[in-house]
């Protein structure tokens, strides 16, 4: 390994259903840089995403962080990392707090006051109500609260922003800033546009790959 | 490092979490229950007034019913962390998955197999079990139902990805069940002729330590596959 990205794949091929999905796939990301995986539906953006979670095996080659393959470090490499998939995750019966402090309780949970992350996602008032009554873009908005619930280093995100509307999608794209500026990583798939400092984005074809 | 919970912590938080999650369900979890008191209630008034034939098959009717009761209830221990996606959640947790399941495991027989041993004397004593064979059928409902969760955890995990897993998990897991049912019945009737049962409950212990000590290792390795 000449340079020491955090997060590296190394040949990554994923095959579904008979069809290649991507093949020999190279990617590092660095502190600070964010990911965009683009491409048509059906493609691979989730699989991807969810092989560098470690939910999905890759078909061959391999997902490393700090340089060493994620399905060995397990607990050490999950810890850092924050996932949120096409389903929230989070449980309907329960009330938003009783949602985060689960959350909390499976990674590393951050200083921050539970009230004050509800605050930030302008979800403070709905704190002891049951998730179940609320609307799909308050529920998606509680999913990525649990993203300053807990400390993580490394964000993977499939489509954050479905049911979200254009205030609750700024509010994000802050947050996504704040979390680059501070040294994490973001690995995201959306069809929306996210509004963010050239720079630091890269972005990934994958329909153009295959 | 700081912050992370400890084990002990994380395996109480989940718990508590399962638990009440069952107390806002009350409902559905109701139904094994139900179901368990329904089936040993309907026998007496089928076989007609013989009490010796009651009391003699009774031990038979409380654990296949127990058996069955418990197979009713065990979609429920990942089913809905599946479907809201609290599942992947879980498997993409600091801590090892096999404790995580092991909590879940827990909560599910504290909710579906306790209420099965506190029902069961009353019960046994309607279908005039003897009052020697009494605690002995208590005591193979107190080691056998953990068995019969923890098993049928590795069938749930297996099957929960399938669209209609229902069938393949009846299937997958009856076998399983049997010895369980085999000593269980065998120590009660055992008890009540009055001879020795140490046989049968060394081997439900038996049961109980290799499950608990396996099931949860093979549960996590089975919802990683279902998850993927």
């Amino acid at each position: 390994m000449s340079t020491k990205a955090l997060l590296q794949t190394r040949q990554l091929s994923c095959i579904r259903n008979d069809r290649t999905l991507f093949e020999r796939l190279d990617l590092s990301l660095d502190a600070g840089e964010m990911l965009v995986v683009e491409g048509p539906n059906g493609c691979g953006k989730t699989s991807l995403l969810r092989i560098l979670t470690g939910l999905r095996l890759a078909d061959s080659g391999a997902v490393l962080w700090r340089g060493e393959a994620i399905d060995r470090l397990a607990g050490d490499y999950y810890e850092q990392v924050a996932y949120i998939g096409h389903h929230d995750g989070i449980k309907h019966e329960l009330s938003c707090l009783e949602n985060l402090r689960l959350a909390r309780a499976m990674g590393i949970p951050t200083s921050t006051d539970l009230d004050d992350v509800l605050e930030r996602v302008n979800l403070y008032a709905y704190g002891d109500s049951e998730v179940g009554s609320m609307s799909a873009g308050q529920k998606r908005r509680l999913a990525l609260a649990r993203l300053l619930a807990t400390e993580s280093l490394l964000w993977i995100l499939d489509e954050p922003f479905t049911s979200l509307d254009r205030a609750s999608m700024a509010l994000f794209a802050d947050l996504f800033e704040q979390q680059l500026q501070r040294g994490g990583l973001i690995v995201v798939t959306s069809h929306h546009e996210i509004d963010l400092p050239r720079q630091s984005v890269k972005r990934l074809n994958l329909g153009q790959a295959a | 490092m700081s912050g992370r919970l400890s084990l002990v912590q994380a395996f109480v938080f989940l718990l508590r979490r399962d638990l009440l999650l069952a107390l806002r369900n009350r409902a559905e979890y109701a139904v094994p229950l139900l179901f368990f008191v329904l089936v040993i209630t309907l026998f007496p008034l089928a076989l007609g007034a013989l009490p010796e034939l009651l009391a003699r098959i009774a031990p038979g009717i409380i654990w296949v019913a127990a058996l069955l009761a418990s197979m009713l209830s065990l979609d429920s221990i990942f089913r809905s962390d599946f479907d809201d996606g609290s599942l992947e959640q879980i498997l993409l947790s600091a801590h090892p998955v096999a404790v995580l399941v092991l909590a879940k495991v827990c909560a599910h027989w504290l909710v579906t197999g306790l209420p099965l041993l506190i029902t069961s004397p009353l019960l046994a004593g309607m279908l005039g079990v003897a009052s020697d064979a009494l605690p002995t059928l208590l005591l193979t409902i107190l080691l056998g139902t953990p068995v019969l969760s923890l098993i049928g955890a590795i069938g749930v995990a297996l099957t929960v990805g399938l669209r209609k897993g229902g069938i393949i998990l009846s299937l997958l897991v009856l076998p399983l069940y049997v010895p369980v049912l085999i000593f269980a019945a065998s120590a009660v009737e055992n008890a009540a002729q009055g001879l020795d049962i140490s046989a049968q409950i060394y081997m439900l212990l038996a049961f109980l330590f290799l499950s608990l000590s396996l099931s949860p290792w093979a549960t996590a390795a089975a919802l990683r596959m279902s998850a993927s």
